[in-house]
């Protein structure tokens, strides 16, 4: 027997019960912090500072000693499923593996010791690589220009949206509304809504893509752009992609390219080439960088040259032999504090830099097999839902188990949990019944897909004998199905709410 | 050629066959070969990653303002703190950096507690009851408060003091091209917001900071006052490390904080990642933009924590959300807790009060150098501005050259003149002085500055 090494199940969590609150263990007088000798005469703070600023209320934090912080924090680890323990198959977001050469260039005092209000003269070194990441996101995306400063991906398409609204305001074309598949991530249309235009819903056809009729329907002089993913949330590629843009541009919009499904295509296909004008790159997806639990990410954006004088500013750039910050002519302005979330971009560089271009391609090619392997394995087991050659994802539905067993795509995802892996994307996207949607990436070995699809044969098994039980999973993790409701009803969002 | 995929060619080759193919090019027939990328990426071959390490060797080489290299005065948002070796190698255990967004709660507990712990402080430190967590930075925190209070109100004018961070203003300016909101600033004087000299009537929001940018303290009772006048919402943009010590946003009336999170163990980082810090009032619970943890039960009975209120979000609400945030800034959530966590309350008020005891002593110290002037005569906390006879941004270049990031040009800040400022922006520097900063430091930061404008 060949073992996977992306199964977790053999990791030993030391039993069950929860973990105190940092608030729970702190003891009054005790301390960890030590600070540095100054020599800076200790002045009583009412000496410098009027009394009617100073609080009267101490403001308790917690105090506890530096042995039991690193206990706690330890333990609360240990009860946290991560891309290093195991096999994170969570669809639509690109959770591979994430190198730890990446970490340790973010973490070079060269590069972290630098603040971000440092004149450009003497940061020379940081303006040459966000420069340098400009010119290799371009290359990708097959654009003229980028921004780093959005810091996720929803930051990211805000900022085009607004791009978006420069252009067209700048033409004296005033445009209203936005199109967006039925099969859109909800951060589109909630961008939508921010960037001061409507949503108009264009719905999919039967193989799962873009229904042209309805979107040429759709069409008119008040569109402003359409948002499109491709390869889609499905997991589909857009293959009218050529006539949708087309379509577009002939009643004046722009396309709008969102990044989430990135990996799927590098160096194989760039939406420059299939007619974007405007492109989001999650970063934290495609070029590895670690998710942080739920961020840091990056979200920067590239545009064709209509639309590189409205960027936002300033941004790095060579002038003269020497880098410095410029604002482009129409820019829209800021949309970040400083300049990005800089370490993610160093992460990302150096991500790009090791695998060049040829390597890129790699990632895209692998990817996209094992999620075909993955889905052509489980054909019989849980069919997906449209049965053809897909991307980097595939979409799989538990509808079958539902009819039969009256378990549902949540049980499939929760027993998962007790089998070592994490669980898909469930219920999402919303036009597929009881979605399973599984993105394997690139970096899983085939001993662990084949872990996995074993592992969902179990599940399938356990319905037909128990179904009960499925509907409990999971029982060996930290803590079992959780009571969502009482959480709502009864909000304690602190250790103070009572 | 590096790369970090498992398969070997063996295994490439059988798994192909396994789906009837015979090359990766069948996995992409279905794409239409216009828009197929032909020859590759304009990209260098890939390296190893002792080459690639080489190359930043290059870059970081070329940055001469390291902390390594200068003694850092320069704030503005981003502070120069002790993060010790323990916070470090907590924050960076890899199960908290190479997890996903806790949608899974029966195995992510460790997050969701590490984040309910952080909302927690942040409550305590805002005086606010609902927290959230987390969000970009300061900057786009203010862009959801405004969201909220427009939502809050259903009206568009955001009234912001002068003394609100340039880059926050900006940044609000950016987006408000999107929501429509009206941006009416108001200017200080003497270092504080001159709120008589705006129109606040139809506020949706009054924004203060406190401190303000230049490091005053204003009485924020003024403001208060007027967002009660105007039933608009009263929103705190306050320094998380001054509330050690000074009065809460809360204490003052604030509807809503926002605050940098950043000083809670996050490396200068050249501006990011940093960490957005919210809370508002239960009133405005609904409204709140991106995640919340709340605690429950499992099903057998034990607590748990599980992000709850998910209607307002955008994977549910979708073009009715109350924000577009879904990725945040989890791990450096997680990291102020434990940074506070390490500070614990004595050593939080220690921080505070020895940023406050270095800049007072090199301020007073500054003002002694002639032609060197006070922009402001009202009492700052750990920050203050002052008026060079020389250009601020020539001036911290040759400070430089003497072993000394003395502060942020203010011009560089606003981009120009600003509302801030009565003087000439060009001649006006922000200094800070935090914990880290010795005395020996400080003298030498006095002497090279007087040799400076006197050269």
């Amino acid at each position: 027997m060949t073992f996977a090494g992306g199964r977790a199940a053999s990791a030993p969590l030391m039993g069950r019960e929860s973990e105190p609150t940092l608030f729970e263990l702190s003891v009054p007088g005790r301390k960890a912090y030590q600070f540095r000798t100054t020599g800076v005469a200790n002045t009583s703070l009412r000496d410098l500072i009027p009394a009617e600023h100073l609080s009267d209320e101490v403001v308790d934090v917690a105090e506890v000693s530096e042995r039991d912080l690193v206990a706690h924090f330890t333990r609360l680890s240990h009860r946290q499923f991560s891309v290093d323990l195991g096999m994170y198959p969570l669809g639509s977001c690109t959770m591979k593996y994430n190198p730890k050469f990446c970490d340790a260039v973010a973490g070079d005092p060269g590069l972290n010791g630098v603040h971000p209000g440092t004149p450009a003269v003497l940061c020379q070194g940081w303006l040459a690589l966000l420069t340098a990441l400009e010119e290799r996101l371009c290359a990708i995306t097959g654009m003229s220009a980028a921004t780093l400063q959005p810091a996720a991906g929803a930051a990211g398409e805000l900022t085009g949206l607004l791009l978006m609204r420069a252009y067209h305001e700048s033409r004296g074309d005033v445009r209203t509304r936005v199109l967006i598949p039925d099969s859109a991530h909800g951060t589109n249309p909630a961008s939508v809504t921010l960037g001061g235009y409507e949503v108009t819903t264009i719905p999919s056809n039967d193989r799962g893509l873009v229904d042209l009729a309805a979107l040429k329907s759709a069409l008119g002089p008040d569109v402003a752009g359409i948002m499109l993913t491709n390869p889609n949330t499905v997991g589909l590629f857009e293959e009218e992609i050529t006539e949708i843009a087309a379509a577009v541009h002939d009643v004046g919009g722009l396309l709008y390219y969102d990044g989430a499904n990135l990996n799927a295509i590098v160096g194989v296909v760039r939406p420059g080439d299939m007619g974007f004008d405007i492109v989001h790159m999650n970063l934290h997806k495609t070029f590895a960088t670690p998710h942080g639990g739920g961020g840091p990410g990056a979200g920067p954006v590239a545009v064709a040259a209509r639309l590189a004088p409205f960027l936002p500013g300033p941004k790095p750039a060579r002038v003269d032999g020497r880098y410095d910050w410029v604002t482009p002519e129409h820019s829209i302005g800021r949309v970040h504090g400083w300049h990005g979330n800089a370490l993610v971009l160093a992460r990302a560089l150096a991500y790009i830099d090791v695998h060049g271009g040829d390597g890129l391609t790699r990632v895209a090619q692998h990817a996209v097999l094992n999620a075909n392997w993955l889905r052509h394995r489980l054909r019989d087991l849980l069919p997906a839902a449209y049965d053809r050659v897909n991307m980097h994802e595939c979409t799989l539905s538990a509808t079958k188990l539902k009819a039969a067993y009256g378990v549902r795509g949540l049980d499939v995802a929760k027993a998962l949990l007790e089998e070592g892996f994490h669980a898909p994307t469930v219920y999402f996207p919303l036009i597929v019944d009881e979605a399973l949607m599984f993105e394997p990436t690139e970096t899983e070995s085939l001993q662990t897909l084949e872990a996995l699809a074993e592992a969902l044969e179990r599940i399938v098994e356990r319905a037909q004998v128990d179904p009960e039980a499925l509907r409990h999973a999971p029982k060996t993790t930290p803590v079992s199905r959780v009571d969502e409701a009482l959480a709502a009803r009864r909000l304690r969002p602190t250790a103070d709410a009572r | 050629m590096a790369d970090y995929l498992p398969h070997t060619e063996d295994e490439v080759a059988s798994m192909l066959a396994f789906l009837g193919m015979s090359s990766f090019e069948d996995l992409f027939a279905h794409i239409p070969s216009a828009v197929r990328l032909a020859g590759g990426f304009d990209l260098p071959p890939g390296m190893s990653e002792p080459d690639v390490a080489a190359q930043f060797a290059r870059y970081t080489g070329a940055n001469d303002a390291t902390l390594a290299k200068l003694s850092c005065f320069a704030g503005g948002g981003a502070y120069d703190h002790e993060v010790p070796p323990v916070v470090r190698a907590l924050g960076g255990r890899s199960e908290f950096v190479t997890a996903y967004t806790p949608y899974q709660p029966e195995v992510a507990q460790g997050v969701l507690q590490a984040i309910y712990e952080f909302q927690t402080l942040v409550a305590r430190l805002s005086g606010l009851p609902i927290p959230n967590a987390s969000l970009y930075d300061a900057a786009t925190g203010l862009v959801e408060a405004l969201n909220m209070a427009g939502g809050a109100t259903r009206r568009s004018k955001m009234v912001i003091s002068a003394g609100v961070h340039p880059h926050w203003r900006a940044v609000a300016a950016t987006f408000a091209k999107g929501t429509g909101h009206e941006l009416v600033i108001a200017p200080l004087r003497d270092g504080v917001t001159d709120w008589n000299a705006v129109d606040t009537k139809g506020a949706a929001a009054i924004v203060a900071a406190y401190p303000n940018y230049l490091g005053v303290m204003e009485d924020l009772s003024i403001a208060k006052a007027l967002a009660v006048r105007e039933e608009a919402l009263f929103v705190v943009g306050a320094d998380p490390v001054a509330a050690g010590v000074l009065k809460t946003a809360g204490q003052w009336g604030a509807d809503v904080f926002i605050g940098e999170g950043q000083p809670f163990g996050t490396a200068l980082s050249f501006g990011g990642p940093y960490l957005g810090l919210f809370a508002c009032t239960e009133q405005q619970v609904r409204r709140l933009p991106g995640r919340i943890v709340g605690e429950t039960l499992d099903a057998e009975g034990r607590r748990a924590f599980v992000t709850t209120l998910r209607a307002r979000e955008q994977d549910i609400r979708r073009e009715k959300a109350t924000s577009n945030i879904c990725s945040n800034q989890t791990l450096m959530a997680v990291t102020a807790a434990i940074q506070l966590g390490w500070l614990g309350t004595q050593g939080l008020r220690e921080v505070a009060t020895r940023c406050a005891q270095g800049a007072h002593y090199l301020y007073d110290e500054l003002l002694n150098v002639s032609g060197v002037e006070a922009v402001s005569s009202r009492p700052f906390f750990r920050e203050f501005a002052i008026a060079l006879p020389t250009n601020a941004s020539e001036t911290i270049l040759a400070m430089a050259d003497e072993g000394v990031l003395g502060g942020l040009a203010v011009s560089a800040l606003t981009g120009g003149e600003d509302p801030s400022l009565e003087v000439d922006a060009e001649r006006v520097m922000l200094v800070t002085v935090t914990e880290r900063r010795t005395l020996e430091e400080i003298d030498h930061y006095v002497n090279v500055m007087r040799k400076v404008v006197h050269s």
